[in-house]
């Protein structure tokens, strides 16, 4: 039949052209050598202007902090699309089974050293690789652990909702301070402290406090939502 | 350092087509993972730090849980491969 060969053929035709496509850039770009020098001037100057021993999150957020706003708006609008699709949270499924004992243990286990983990990584986000986006998301494995291993325990959308609108309410509150004081959007504020100890560089790290939380709360309600929506599934 | 990268490669492509060709769907799923995995392994020896963690915990952690999710609400969540009767409904 020619429309199933034309089916087989088509997505194989287009990963061909796509791998050549690649394989041209690639050979038009020397690896290693950026074209852009933007990136030379920052390292250069960040950790005397801003005061993060982290370069990346100087750029995250004091250089390119309205970009982070929009990437937060953007998980903001992801997330509550899937809410709307997954439809009205609170429906369990009635024959959702306990969990056994070596997943109850491991749960009431892994909580708090994630917690931890999570905490750890978007606190130190200015001095060490890492920052809210990956703290977030462990705090959100963190939260959505117990609740795989407990699927009986009543759902917190209304507690986690009011953190997530706080923390990012927090994050805007801080740019539009910066807004008044400095008459820039979300300049860093507080001053610069001591390169690498942990109350420095302004007000990068209650920025990543807000975008970690924001990010862990959204996260949470989105897996929690998935695991309880499966009622009407079909089995 | 070269072999390793090759190694990381190797295994990469292989689960990505363990992932097409498997025809449990969590196990391909668990591939998908481990190609993320790669990817983030890739990234810590590129001397990104940064993009390997947003890797490890996003591509590896969450988008696999959110894939295993969504296949429990398709109810085709199952550990063993089924029978050849029931693949006509699918």
């Amino acid at each position: 039949m020619p429309t199933a060969r034309l089916t087989t053929l088509g997505p194989l035709l287009f990963a061909a052209g796509f791998a050549f496509l690649l394989a041209t850039l690639a050979a038009g770009l020397p690896f290693g050598a950026p074209p852009m020098t933007v990136g030379q001037a920052i390292q250069g100057e960040a950790a005397a202007t801003v005061g993060a021993a982290n370069f990346v999150t100087a750029v995250v957020l004091a250089y390119r902090g309205i970009d982070t706003l929009g990437e937060l708006s953007i998980l903001f609008a992801a997330a509550m699309a899937a809410g709307l699709v997954l439809g009205r949270p609170g429906e369990r499924r009635a024959d959702a089974a306990p969990a056994g004992f070596i997943l109850r243990a491991g749960a009431d286990l892994l909580f708090p050293l994630l917690l931890v983990v999570g905490l750890y990584i978007i606190l130190h986000g200015h001095l060490t690789p890492g920052g809210g986006f990956q703290g977030g998301v462990i705090l959100a494995a963190a939260f959505v652990v117990p609740v795989l291993a407990d699927p009986g325990r009543p759902p917190e959308h209304r507690r986690l909702a009011w953190v997530e609108g706080l923390a990012g309410a927090a994050f805007i509150a801080t740019g539009l301070a910066a807004l008044a004081w400095d008459h820039q959007f979300l300049a860093p504020l507080l001053g610069r402290g001591t390169l690498g100890s942990l109350v420095s560089a302004g007000t990068l790290p209650l920025l990543y406090l807000a975008v970690g939380l924001k990010v862990g709360a959204e996260l949470t309600g989105l897996l929690i939502r998935m695991t309880e929506a499966d009622g009407e599934a079909p089995r | 350092m070269f072999w390793i990268v090759l190694l990381m490669v190797a295994v990469m492509l292989a689960s990505a087509v363990a992932a097409l060709l498997l025809p449990n769907f969590l196990g391909a799923v668990a591939s998908v993972s481990v190609v993320s995995l790669g990817v983030a392994g890739l990234f810590v020896l590129l001397r990104a730090p940064d993009v390997a963690m947003t890797e490890a915990a996003v591509g590896a952690g969450l988008g696999s849980l959110l894939l295993a999710l969504a296949l429990r609400r398709l109810g085709l969540w199952r550990l063993e491969v089924q029978e050849e009767t029931d693949h006509a409904d699918r």
